[in-house]
């Protein structure tokens, strides 16, 4: 059991939401490490709130240079050329975000993720990609996966105003409160590979389209060589082409998969706000739960549409295919 | 979603938002990112150091300071050239008055408290324009739209009221903590540091009533030179010893309930704590009057320790003595507050003792807070999503997309795998006082109650008017106002104190009210009926209103917005609900989880949920 209390200052700043999910859980947040690489306006929401939560540290990888693209949807670069000329996007999030909340440590980390070795993942407990190539995903994942130290692995990313949520919890135990009492549970998650490459033939009917829909544009920027969002209403014919192949490929019917979906991903480019408040939201619900070990987690996606205003879990394994 | 037509119709939207706390902060800076360029925010706080957890456009630096003006000059940092106004004021000041509520294309409510948003919604009735209400406890939220004439308003379904206790359980016979809380902190706390002139329920009636009342008069008395820790160890004995033995004297009380023991203080303390003087010097004192405590002194660091009975009774008697010693001015004027690091002490110990003494489980000093100060649990991200939602709703109601309007909830426990539950609105209800014009019914002795009790408990407490009127036919009894001249005023004032039937307008068994209040624009219409008697446990207000006239009682429980995930029955008479329009809802009547999953409904067009709604509140018969 931790021997160290939460401080003075702690305690007053953190009280309301320690009320929430109790002392223990505040205590195992201010000393987790988590990892945010790719930081849109989603992911800044997401740090806001991890920094509001009280983590221990938050290290912020994003190479990009601001420019007017970047303020989209990001309350936290303060539109001011002059400020922001010549650094990148993680520099100044890391200056916003550390005005949050002084307790949590904000620091930046220059590289390409995908070149970075165990080591280096071994020093966090959580890691979340914003954006990022299906390779660059796997990749992380995998090394997440490879460590001793179980490391909690997200993949967060919005279109128009739809998002998703991909979480890898490994194996994982955790509490519970049923009823009166706490139980203890246990989860096994699949792998990032394993999630996006189920075949789609044994899927239940009502699985949230968005699935498939996020790994047709996955295809299809990979295909493409395509940076993430890269895309518009004048790809739609590769896109829909790419989504008749997988279909097939998967002996299912086109239908699976709506038209105006693939639509509304490539041509709304540009975060929605509402969207980015509600994705980075839960996400940030997701690893305050991971960090503490408490509380079902989602798994292993979740889905938000602002057209239909639902958000919704889906577990998608091999179990599928096993029965 | 950014199409033209959007786009221009957010760019040119004038927006109201009411609060900028929680949801508040989130929501300026969600619409400022969304693109709307005018916006108005009103909120009556200033900044406290709990807001920083999740008020995120606040610094350590703001406290103090006007939470409606600190949002303001925050989010204009990132969106510089918007327009932002605003009002450091109380939504209820007459200044807020319709002319100023039709001037919005939407109201966005982010409040705590029941009142203020009934105000709200009365005046966005009045004033027709569109309101967006929501709310957050935890892990839990919600957001509903209300339009004049096309979905339910605000008060279409009965709110819970705050929890009030019957008095004989607070000073009698306390079952839970929170009852032992009440005790403390309104009777025993008010009784020693609040107004003398209050009538206070402190003292258990026991038989010989006679002589003890005007012992315990002289108990609550300190003389100018009575010894501050013998007179806190008289207190303790005579109300957790003697009042207790007086109450076993009443054996009709205890025949099937378990008697609390007296303790007293000579059987837990020590015969005397320390050096009179020497202690209250070692106290600290840190600045201003909110920080002195005696936890440190007494070597208890943490709040969230249980303490037992022996350190309860240590901190009773010295947070006692500190009062005394160190704010001694504010005796007599003091009411608790959460903040008064001193008055949570005190009412934690107080508390515990009295549960110890009905064995009731003892608890923490941050548990007693939370319930003593009424705490509201907060995190930051269930705020950002509601606020997502609101805007959400927001652009709907000014692309005018009727069909689309949702009422959306945010849950800790997913059902049918979403987290995130749309549900078409509701339409009004036409039995609703508010927005339909039903007139009320009050039971109520008319030969014993007078207009007073009429005015505080029914018009005031229960329809949430704020400057009402009331008439009788054509005679006006009571008003509230600026513009009254002394004559009118004494003229209301002695009405008020008068039993109905002996008003100059006599209200007696088949009388009609009307009691408006003209800020909100509010006119309803009371049936009196006359009744004699009251049962002083279930009605003990001496008066029963009621107005929802089609649905029958469901099981009594209410669903709270906190933490209570078993849903509400919401069940509605088949007659009376098999209306046409297919937007009024008949929900399930079995719980989320039950095994009967409405799995028949395979259609891909997943819009129309038939579920449980656990937000709802049951509709009661009586609005208590």
């Amino acid at each position: 059991m931790d021997g160290e209390e939460l401080t003075e200052q702690e305690t007053a700043l953190y009280d309301r939401q320690i009320r929430v999910w109790g002392a223990n859980a505040q205590r195992r947040l201010t000393k987790s490490h988590v990892l945010v690489s790719g930081i849109k306006g989603t992911v800044a929401e997401f740090c806001k709130n991890i920094v509001l939560a009280g983590v221990g540290s938050v290290t912020l990888m994003d190479d990009r240079l601001v420019n007017e693209e970047a303020l989209n949807a990001n309350f936290l670069i303060p539109p001011d050329e002059n400020a922001y000329r010549g650094n990148t996007v993680a520099e100044i999030c890391c200056d916003s975000l550390k005005d949050f909340n002084p307790m949590v440590r904000v620091s930046v980390e220059k590289g390409d993720l995908s070149t970075l070795g165990l080591e280096f993942f071994e020093k966090f407990d959580v890691v979340v990609i914003g954006y990022g190539s299906r390779v660059t995903k796997k990749s992380v994942n995998e090394k997440c996966r490879n460590l001793v130290k179980r490391v909690a692995f997200y993949t967060v990313d919005c279109r128009d105003s739809c998002g998703e949520i991909f979480v890898d919890l490994q194996n994982y135990k955790y509490t519970k409160k049923k009823l009166e009492e706490t139980v203890e549970c246990e989860l096994n998650f699949p792998s990032f590979q394993e999630a996006i490459s189920v075949p789609w033939k044994p899927f239940p009917r009502r699985t949230a389209k968005l699935y498939f829909a996020m790994r047709v544009i996955e295809v299809f920027e990979e295909s493409e060589g395509r940076k993430h969002g890269e895309c518009s209403l004048l790809d739609l014919a590769r896109i829909l082409e790419i989504k008749k192949q997988l279909c097939e490929a998967n002996s299912v019917s086109e239908s699976l998969i709506p038209d105006s979906l693939l639509e509304r991903l490539i041509t709304g480019t540009t975060e929605f706000p509402p969207a980015c408040a509600i994705v980075g939201g839960i996400l940030a619900q997701e690893v305050i739960k991971a960090v503490s070990c408490k509380g079902d987690p989602i798994k292993n996606f979740f889905y938000f549409d602002g057209e239909d205003g639902k958000g919704v879990m889906e577990d998608i394994s091999n179990s599928f295919t096993s029965s | 979603m950014a199409s033209q037509q959007q786009q221009s119709a957010i760019k040119g939207a004038k927006v109201l938002m009411v609060g900028a706390g929680g949801i508040g902060c989130e929501l300026l800076k969600t619409l400022a990112l969304s693109g709307f360029e005018d916006i108005h925010i009103i909120d009556m706080d200033t900044i406290e150091v709990s807001n920083l957890n999740r008020q995120f456009l606040f610094r350590r630096s703001h406290v103090g300071q006007s939470k409606a003006k600190v949002a303001r000059d925050a989010v204009l940092r990132f969106r510089p050239h918007i327009n932002i106004s605003s009002y450091h004021a109380n939504v209820k000041n007459p200044e807020f008055d319709v002319d100023f509520f039709k001037q919005f294309d939407v109201v966005l409510n982010g409040l705590d408290n029941l009142d203020a948003r009934r105000h709200v919604n009365r005046l966005c009735l009045a004033a027709d324009v569109p309101l967006v209400e929501s709310g957050t406890t935890g892990f839990l939220g919600q957001v509903t739209v209300h339009i004049k004439g096309k979905t339910e308003c605000y008060e279409c379904q009965t709110k819970p009221a705050p929890k009030t206790y019957p008095v004989c359980t607070i000073t009698s016979t306390p079952t839970k903590f929170v009852h032992c809380i009440v005790w403390a902190k309104d009777l025993l706390f008010a009784k020693l540091f609040g107004d003398k002139n209050q009538d206070n329920d402190l003292n258990v009636r026991s038989n010989n009533s006679a002589s003890s009342s005007k012992e315990t008069e002289d108990v609550f008395e300190r003389s100018e030179d009575e010894d501050i820790e013998q007179y806190g160890r008289k207190i303790y004995d005579h109300v957790f010893g003697s009042n207790i033995e007086a109450a076993l004297s009443n054996e009709e009380t205890w025949k099937n309930r378990k008697r609390p023991r007296p303790i007293y203080s000579k059987d837990v303390l020590p015969e005397s704590l320390t050096q009179q003087n020497g202690s209250t010097q070692n106290c600290s004192v840190t600045g201003g009057d909110s920080m002195v405590s005696v936890m440190p002194w007494l070597g208890l660091k943490n709040p969230q320790e249980l303490w037992g009975l022996t350190q309860n009774s240590l901190v009773f008697i010295e947070a006692l003595k500190l009062f005394f010693a160190k704010r001694k001015k504010e005796i007599g004027h003091l009411t608790f507050d959460k903040d008064d690091q001193l008055a949570v002490e005190f009412v934690t110990a107080a508390a515990n003792i009295r549960a110890e003494s009905f064995e009731i489980p003892l608890h923490s000093l941050f548990e007693a807070k939370g319930i003593a100060g009424n705490i509201v649990h907060a995190v930051a991200t269930t705020n950002a999503i509601i606020a997502g939602l609101i805007v959400i709703e927001a652009i709907k109601v000014l692309k005018k997309d009727d069909d689309k309007y949702r009422m959306t909830y945010c849950l800790e426990h997913p059902s049918k795998k979403m987290l995130l539950m749309p549900i078409e609105p509701y339409e009004p209800n036409p039995a609703c006082y508010v927005c339909s014009k039903t007139p009320l019914v009050l039971e109520i002795n008319t030969r014993k109650s007078k207009l007073r009790d009429l005015v505080d408990r029914i018009v005031t407490a229960k329809l949430g008017m704020n400057l009402p009127l009331i008439m009788h036919g054509a005679s006006l009894l009571y008003e509230v106002g600026d513009d009254l001249d002394d004559i009118m005023v004494a003229n209301y004032n002695a009405n008020l104190e008068k039993p109905l039937s002996e008003l100059p307008s006599p209200i007696v068994n088949g009388s009609i009210l009307t009691v408006e209040d003209l800020q909100q624009e509010l006119s309803c219409k009371i049936n009196v009926k006359h009744r004699e008697e009251f049962d002083e446990e279930k009605e003990p207000e001496g008066m029963v209103l009621s107005g929802w006239t089609q649905v029958p009682a469901t099981n009594g429980e209410s669903a709270s917005t906190s933490n209570n995930e078993k849903p509400a029955d919401v069940t509605e008479s088949s007659s009376g609900s098999e209306t046409a329009s297919k937007k009024r809802r008949l929900s399930e009547i079995e719980p989320s989880n039950h095994k009967k999953e409405t799995e028949n409904v395979e259609s891909d067009d997943d819009d129309i949920m038939e579920v449980e709604n656990p937000m709802i509140v049951s509709k009661k018969i009586r609005v208590e």
